[in-house]
């Protein structure tokens, strides 16, 4: 629900706000060349005037002549990177001298997150990890932890980046769900949702005027001309259908000549979970960490099996990737794995496009 | 909330040397109460812990009704089990379990059974075997049949001749290669379905095995007139967390762990055989 407009002035009052609320604030920032989620304590550490330049396996940031802050398109990190953590120690088992075994839970982090500038298409992402982490049989604790505890201010998207088709998959440009607070960025300040109870709460501290109608036309405006910019999309067809009755595609020899086996892609996409266990014996061996590291479905241990592996090559690899993300994730959530992020575009080494891929696979007569 | 991926100490009870590359572990949780709650099915798997080395996921092979004890048949083929081979009387392994579905039994009640397997992945059937042979009168004609590369690779030999024994019992046991004194037949198992006597369109078949032999005996199956909803297989998978969540396990839009380990061949039918999945 639209609650009002805060001058441009009134934006590091929503960061105060949220700290003072006991929120480590974490948003958009430049580092290493790219713009990631970072802590985020004053306004002007935010990416003003600075522009991303997106394209299959390319990534820049240019300066520009913009005065706004979130005109860019998302860099390679999503939300994931926080809430389902690339490395979470799950529990410690030690051995005395008797050699009798304990195991101990580890507790979950305590801390509290408000991110600043979620797009649709990650909050898109964090429903499915959301469904997947939380709304099973085993609920994840380490995750639960940290999800229960986060405030999310989204701002919609204006500046989708030649990569992204999140319009194609119905997540985007306008984030619609899960946001706490949603901004319409304007030239002199922001149109302000409230999505839930703790959002109107931190709304009301705010230093908000009345929105005009002009203000609210130009902020739907932006975000429907960043649907149309989209050039990107997936083919608009079952796709669980037609990636299962071509199996035996020509296509993924060709894409496994150019896929590298990397993994990038499985890491900047925000709905991939898959991960693996590890453990980390002390030296004098009376103590071991047992851990959760991420993992892709990319690498060779992912499907090994007492002494085979059952995707041995890339062709194998890839396939199952997209035949899950784009097929059989339908199965298991009841839509697609695919959020139109682009991520996996931008980031791929040699710049593989899962558009063109599902469009190439699926688009013709079928090779099972 | 307790982490369901945690586990609990258990002692080993007694360790048999089953054949020079595979042992078999009995098992007692250490804590009373949680060794008293702990209930399983045939077909279900645990997580085993090695201390500081790591996790397999390993069917149980015992029956659900011994109250005292249960137990793992292990081969060894990797760095854990290779070290879970040095365990002795005493020695203590961390597990958590059980896990996932386990086989048919209430529906092969008052059916014939057939329980087939090929390679040394005998252990999840094993289970069904001793179960239906204790509980006979439940169950009709049972058909155990048996494939296996080398006959020295037949853990349980005298096991499988007392089955053969037993009234209402056949046993179809094959080995690709023979040696002297191998009482059975030289060559695939799946060539013994000719011989196999049952009631098939009501029939409940059993299987576990590489999944090129199960595709094999699923032709002869189905040109028995065996139905493909009657038909069980129990498959495996890379299995990192067994709880659904790690992803290792996919087959298709299934998770081994969690929708199987035992699958009705119907369900998984699509995918089953194709190289990759």
């Amino acid at each position: 629900m639209e609650t009002g407009f805060l001058p441009n002035a009134g934006l590091q009052t929503l960061l105060d706000a949220l700290h003072q609320a006991g929120y480590r604030c974490v948003g958009p920032r430049v580092r290493d060349g790219a713009i990631v989620y970072d802590t985020l304590r004053d306004i002007s550490e935010l990416p003003q005037g600075i522009v991303d330049v997106q394209a299959p396996g390319e990534y820049r940031l240019e300066k520009s002549a913009n005065p706004r802050h979130f005109s860019w398109a998302n860099g390679p990190q999503a939300l994931k990177p926080f809430l389902f953590a690339a490395r979470e120690p799950l529990w410690r088992s030690g051995r005395d001298a008797r050699g009798e075994l304990r195991f101990v839970e580890l507790a979950p982090p305590g801390e509290s997150l408000a991110f600043v500038g979620a797009r649709a298409c990650d909050l898109a992402a964090l429903r499915l990890q959301d469904r997947h982490f939380l709304e099973g049989a085993f609920p994840d604790s380490g995750y639960a932890a940290r999800r229960k505890s986060i405030f999310l201010v989204a701002v919609h998207c204006t500046h989708p980046a030649d990569t992204c088709f999140c319009a194609s998959t119905g997540d985007g440009p306008r984030a619609t769900q899960e946001f706490d607070i949603a901004l319409s960025e304007l030239d002199d300040g922001y149109l302000v949702q409230h999505g839930s109870d703790k959002g109107r709460a931190l709304a009301a501290k705010l230093p908000l005027v009345p929105a005009t109608d002009k203000q609210r036309m130009s902020a739907d405006g932006d975000i429907q001309d960043a649907a149309r910019r989209q050039t990107r999309r997936l083919p608009s067809r079952n796709l669980r259908a037609a990636l299962f009755a071509n199996l035996g595609h020509p296509r993924w020899d060709n894409i496994a000549e150019r896929c590298l086996s990397c993994g990038n892609c499985t890491s900047v996409c925000p709905t991939c979970y898959c991960h693996s266990v590890a453990d980390e014996t002390a030296l004098d061996g009376r103590e071991s960490l047992h851990l959760r590291l991420w993992d892709s479905c990319f690498t060779q241990k992912h499907s090994y099996i007492h002494g085979m592996t059952l995707r041995p090559d890339t062709r194998t690899r890839y396939r199952q990737w997209l035949t899950h993300k784009l097929g059989s994730w339908h199965d298991q959530f009841g839509r697609s794995g695919c959020v139109g992020c682009g991520r996996c575009i931008a980031w791929c080494p040699v710049g593989i496009d899962i558009t063109q891929e599902a469009g190439e696979i699926c688009g013709g007569a079928a090779h099972d | 909330m307790t982490s369901p991926s945690l586990p609990y100490e258990t002692e080993v009870v007694e360790r048999i040397q089953e054949s020079p590359t595979i042992f078999t572990l009995r098992l007692r949780f250490t804590d009373p109460a949680y060794r008293a709650a702990f209930r399983f099915e045939p077909g279900q798997f645990n997580m085993l812990y090695l201390y500081g080395v790591g996790e397999v996921a390993i069917s149980i092979v015992s029956d659900p009704d011994d109250e005292h004890l249960f137990s793992h048949t292990i081969r060894v083929v990797g760095r854990v089990t290779r070290g879970m081979a040095q365990l002795k009387s005493g020695d203590r392994l961390g597990v958590r379990g059980p896990y996932g579905r386990g086989w048919p039994l209430p529906l092969a009640e008052g059916r014939d059974v057939m329980v087939l397997t090929g390679g040394l992945g005998c252990a999840p059937v094993v289970s069904v075997i001793n179960y239906v042979t204790r509980r006979r009168d439940r169950f009709r004609r049972l058909v155990i049949m048996q494939g296996v590369k080398h006959s020295d690779d037949l853990i349980w030999r005298k096991q499988y001749a007392a089955w053969g024994k037993l009234r209402d019992t056949q046993v179809l046991v094959a080995a690709n290669v023979g040696a002297t004194l191998w009482p059975w037949h030289v060559g695939n198992v799946t060539e013994l379905f000719d011989q196999v006597k049952f009631d098939a369109p009501r029939a409940v078949v059993m299987m576990c095995g590489p999944e090129g032999m199960m595709e094999v005996a699923m032709q002869q199956l189905l040109d028995r007139g065996v139905s493909p909803d009657n038909v069980y297989l129990s498959m495996e998978r890379n299995m990192n967390c067994a709880i659904g969540l790690c992803g290792h396990c996919q087959f298709g839009g299934k998770y081994v762990c969690r929708d199987g380990p035992v699958f009705r061949y119907s369900d998984v039918k699509p995918l089953f055989g194709i190289r990759g999945f």
